[in-house]
């Protein structure tokens, strides 16, 4: 990371220019399970937001003494840890949004974007410039599922927070808030943001963004997602 | 049996995993590219799942002896990732051919939710162990199902003439979209 950056950077990078979700592609599990309503996909957001924020806080204070070879699981249980807490607040106080999040906030836990900031950034840096690069993240992560949330409401069921919208709610179109919409809206947000954002569609998911980044430690030759056959065969023949 | 029998025929068609509850797209998405690679990342994931679930299944049980079910995350996480390492271990000793075939695929499963969201799910829906069993193995088919499939559609969208704007990663969800339309033909059958 750029020492000299300003702090401001750190915060705002994550929101648009590198938007975990739409540009770096990670987190698809829930950016497609959660957005059938837009106060849904604003409640996994925020969850997501408290629980990277978090995170990485501590995973920056611990940085130091988190043995490397072990550091993946001490990075799991410190984020598992932040998702039971935050279900347990979830359940006591809003528990019409934890009911209809269901599994998906236990899912929190393996959600690539928290796990690849940890490993990447929080790891890495200093305390204050981790927790603003997890609020940035977690907030670009909550915008994205926001317009996905309110795209398919607003299509599938003609209303967008539960208010019903005229002239669409009478006949809405309910592909959008099947599985199969979810897929189409996402591809057409990321294509979207892609054109206006960049002037180039986003590459395919490479060793830069790719989820397991973290786990193959970016070894060329264990690398499945990107060149599988020549990831197999490289390692077939080394051993 | 009946039941049994059931409960995979559900897994597979009616609710798959990856078309209809978005678990394990980001596997879905990198790996699905071929077929071969296709075929074992599904097998790994079939073997993990199976074997995670008749790990976390017992785990749970004791987590409930003690009134700490709470822990169930934390529980479940550390008990696949651990697993994930041992059957690396275990395989390369004593199954090098086995290990040969799934071995680059082991480390990417860890972070996996379809993984984590079985074992989950079998513990929500209440199964018993043999219906836990069944629905691990029903799931992991059921991802393997979808990446064969999309793993032909990648191919033909590979020699395609696709706008610009659209051109990788958008175009792969839109096959997708498609490819999850198929399945919703199964979503009304009732067993």
């Amino acid at each position: 990371m750029n020492e000299n950056k300003p702090l401001s950077a750190e915060f705002t990078k994550g929101l648009l220019k590198e938007n975990p979700v739409l540009v770096m592609l990670l987190g698809m599990c829930p950016t497609l399970a959660v957005t059938t309503m837009a106060s849904n996909a604003i409640g996994m957001g925020l969850a997501t937001t408290f629980v990277l924020v978090c995170s990485n806080f501590v995973i920056s204070l611990l940085k130091g003494i988190i043995p490397k070879a072990v550091r993946l699981p001490c990075f799991i249980v410190i984020i598992a840890g932040f998702v039971t807490l935050i279900s347990f607040i979830m359940q006591r106080f809003l528990p019409g949004l934890y009911e209809s999040l269901g599994v998906f906030l236990t899912l929190i836990t393996v959600n690539c974007i928290i796990l690849g900031r940890a490993e990447a950034f929080a790891s890495k840096n200093k305390v204050l410039p981790s927790v603003l690069d997890g609020l940035g993240m977690g907030l670009g992560f909550t915008l994205a599922l926001f317009v996905m949330g309110s795209l398919r409401e607003i299509f599938g069921a003609g209303s967008w927070f539960g208010i019903k919208l005229p002239g669409l709610s009478n006949e809405p179109m309910l592909i959008f808030i099947m599985p199969a919409g979810g897929f189409f809206v996402l591809g057409c947000v990321i294509a979207a943001v892609g054109k206006i954002a960049r002037k180039k569609p986003p590459k395919e998911i490479s060793c830069e963004n790719c989820p397991s980044a973290a786990v193959c430690g970016r070894d060329k030759s264990k690398c499945t997602a990107d060149a599988p056959a020549k990831g197999a065969a490289e390692s077939e023949a080394s051993k | 049996m009946k039941e049994i029998i059931i409960i995979i025929v559900t897994a597979v068609f009616v609710n798959n995993v990856v078309l209809s509850q978005f678990m394990g797209i980001c596997a879905f998405l990198g790996v699905s590219k071929q077929l071969k690679s296709s075929v074992g990342m599904g097998g790994a994931v079939i073997f993990v799942m199976v074997c995670a679930t008749a790990c976390t299944y017992p785990v749970y049980m004791l987590l409930e002896k003690f009134e700490i079910t709470y822990l169930r995350t934390v529980a479940f996480i550390l008990v696949i990732a651990m697993f994930v390492q041992l059957i690396e271990i275990v395989m390369k000793k004593t199954m090098p051919p086995l290990y040969k075939a799934l071995g680059v695929y082991l480390p990417l499963i860890t972070t996996n939710c379809a993984v984590l969201g079985v074992t989950v799910a079998n513990i929500d829906e209440g199964y018993s162990f043999g219906q836990s069993i069944a629905n691990a193995f029903g799931t992991g088919a059921a991802f393997t199902l979808a990446l064969v499939l999309f793993s032909g559609v990648r191919a033909r969208i590979a020699d395609s003439d696709i706008p610009e704007t659209f051109k990788g990663v958008p175009a792969t969800l839109i096959a997708a979209a498609i490819v999850s339309l198929s399945f919703m033909g199964f979503a009304g059958m009732a067993l």
